[in-house]
């Protein structure tokens, strides 16, 4: 959203005004119109979804398929969050986001500095191995990782789901760089005052840092919300399990009542969604800035 | 010792550099390691032990009830390599990789097109198209098993309302990999539209002046400045795409759950099958193993594709 909101009537008037980039003309006027349609198109599931969930129950399953109804109602919503479990599932993904975000950037952060502002022996081949872990798929680790948190007795333990997130060495790679940047003549400055290390990190090298560290840590925070594989095959007791596992996996939860498996669907979007929309910005350069995909 | 990358990152903060570089020219000191042994640690537990203990299980006969495991050499691999579901799935891997790549990446270019030109919508625009990519996979599942619903659902009650046939688009073997692919289409093209969002906004404005003074219309401009100008990012987007979808598990398995599996069997579902339904340990390692070579090499045969381009 940078400064191209000019005021609108500019858009009206043509050429004449002077400001605006885009001229209406009928190219520009059709460029809208199918930009406009295909952002309809890609929002239709989830109007889809709303509109499904607003339904009475028996309204959901006639035929000719309608988009709306002529008696919404909110049933749908009530009785999915008076189930509870829903609720639960997502304090549990908020829990474990919160962990693996907060884990993630001091272990990477303290790591990425090491690697990039300390000289110790090793420091070359330690970082070629931790830089190589970004070529294991986590899902590859999926049965010897459950093997040993069952004999570290973390299974169905938020550690146990949460841990095994933590080691991210493309995030230690990415703040490495970041850091490989930053000029050492800032540190040095910071030295002869007589700072140590620790202290160069955090009121040097981390208050230049801010936008990779924003990025890092909502990428992580995204990605674990969101994570299925590892909380799935990581806990058994539903009162123990993320959004997505037990949303996803809850045989017959909702059984056939669309109203209700739609309002659970919009439920469980709404945290994020309403996240992204607030913080578009910098969910996007952030995103976009570490550039990496599950 | 030189693992020391070069300093011009474009992300960097833009300060004058001092002549000689960034180099820590500071003498050596244990110092250092305390900074990474944390992470290190982590990193040993839950990345390389698992990794090793992994191959591990491969040569054996563990099992998941925890019965005493026995060595078996590379039994596991050659009943692996002989498993007509491993290389069914293997197959099914490989197809939804090869037929989701070409959307997701076309997409999400078409629709960054898109918003880089209509900027009055880039708001709007940026919401939509990326809106599916924050959603929880069992969110995205749920609402497209309802909209592939038959009968009821949206598309076939689309189809019937026009007078078309329906289509069971998630049992039937024609079609269910295909109905795969446009639900993760949907979900995940946001991100790749964001990369190349973010290249094509980098992209500066002179540069399509200059051509639109020398007289080229928008579709020259595309083809002539553009899209060469997104070269790299569309390497990086076809890196990042390949093995994301060779990973492909969530949503084949989450849609399917219940139905005829072998036309939408990911080879990491039977991984899962084999450790945790099968409770074969060491054959689910050897398995996840196979898997892991198959990234692996793909990496690989990109890694030098790409390097070659950039000479």
């Amino acid at each position: 959203m940078a400064a191209t909101t000019t005021p609108r009537a500019g858009a009206r008037t043509g050429p004449a005004r002077r400001a605006p980039r885009i001229r209406v003309t009928p190219g520009s006027a059709v460029l809208y119109a199918v930009a406009a349609a295909c952002a309809l198109l890609w929002l239709a599931p989830l109007l889809w979804a709303v509109a499904t969930s607003v339904k009475p129950e028996a309204e959901t399953t006639a035929v000719p398929v309608r988009w709306l109804t002529d008696n919404p109602t909110t049933q749908a919503y009530a009785s999915v969050l008076a189930r509870g479990d829903l609720l639960r599932w997502m304090a549990n993904s908020a829990i474990i986001s919160v962990l693996v975000t907060a884990l993630t950037l001091v272990l990477c952060v303290l790591a990425a500095y090491g690697f990039a502002k300390c000289r110790f022996p090793g420091r070359g081949w330690l970082f070629a191995v931790v830089v190589a872990g970004i070529l294991v798929p986590p899902q590859v680790l999926i049965v010897p990782l459950f093997a040993q948190m069952g004999l570290m007795g973390l299974v169905d333990t938020y550690w146990g789901i949460a841990l095994p997130q933590v080691v991210a060495p493309v995030m230690v790679f990415v703040l490495k760089r970041f850091f490989d940047g930053i000029p050492a003549a800032y540190e040095d400055a910071a030295r002869m005052d007589g700072a140590g290390p620790l202290r160069v990190l955090w009121s040097v090298v981390l208050p230049m840092s801010r936008p990779v560290l924003a990025a890092v840590g909502i990428f992580t925070f995204v990605g674990a919300w969101n994570n299925f594989l590892w909380p799935f095959v990581a806990t058994t007791d539903p009162a123990m399990m993320t959004l997505p596992v037990g949303l996803g996996t809850v045989q017959g939860a909702y059984g056939l009542q669309y109203a209700q498996t739609m309002a659970a669907a919009v439920i469980s979007a709404l945290p994020l969604l309403v996240v992204f929309l607030f913080f578009q910005r910098q969910i996007v350069s952030g995103i976009a800035g570490v550039g990496i995909k599950g | 010792m030189t693992t020391r990358t070069s300093t011009e990152d474009a992300r960097a903060p833009s300060l004058p550099e001092p002549p000689g570089g960034t180099a820590p020219r500071r003498p050596a000191s244990w110092t250092g390691l305390w900074f990474v042994l944390p992470f290190v640690a982590c990193y040993a537990l839950f990345l390389v032990w698992p990794t090793l203990t992994g191959l591990g299980y491969s040569l054996t006969d563990q099992s998941l009830s925890g019965a005493p495991a026995g060595f078996v050499g590379l039994a596991n691999w050659q009943e692996a390599l002989a498993d007509p579901n491993v290389w069914s799935s293997l197959r099914n891997t490989l197809v939804f990789t090869a037929l989701s790549v070409p959307p997701l990446v076309l997409v999400g270019l078409g629709m960054a097109l898109l918003t880089d030109r209509a900027r009055r919508l880039g708001w709007f625009l940026r919401f939509a198209f990326f809106a599916p990519f924050v959603l929880p996979v069992a969110v995205v599942t749920l609402i497209w098993v309802w909209i592939y619903q038959p009968g009821i659902g949206l598309i076939n009650g689309t189809l019937a309302a026009l007078g078309l046939g329906e289509v069971n688009w998630l049992t039937d073997e024609r079609f269910a990999m295909l109905s795969v692919v446009a639900t993760t289409t949907w979900w995940t093209a946001g991100f790749n539209y964001l990369l190349y969002l973010a290249a094509l906004q980098g992209i500066p404005r002179e540069v399509h002046e200059a051509a639109a003074l020398d007289g080229a219309g928008s579709w020259q401009r595309l083809r002539g400045v553009t899209l060469p100008l997104l070269r790299r990012t569309t390497a990086l987007v076809l890196v990042l795409q390949l093995v994301a979808s060779l990973k492909v598990f969530d949503q084949m398995y989450l849609m399917t759950i219940g139905l005829p599996d072998a036309a939408t069997r990911p080879i990491i579902q039977y991984v899962y099958e084999s450790g945790f339904t099968g409770f074969r340990i060491g054959y689910a390692s050897a398995v996840s193993y196979l898997f892991f070579a198959v990234v692996i090499v793909a990496s690989i045969v990109q890694f030098r594709l790409f390097s070659r381009k950039e000479d």
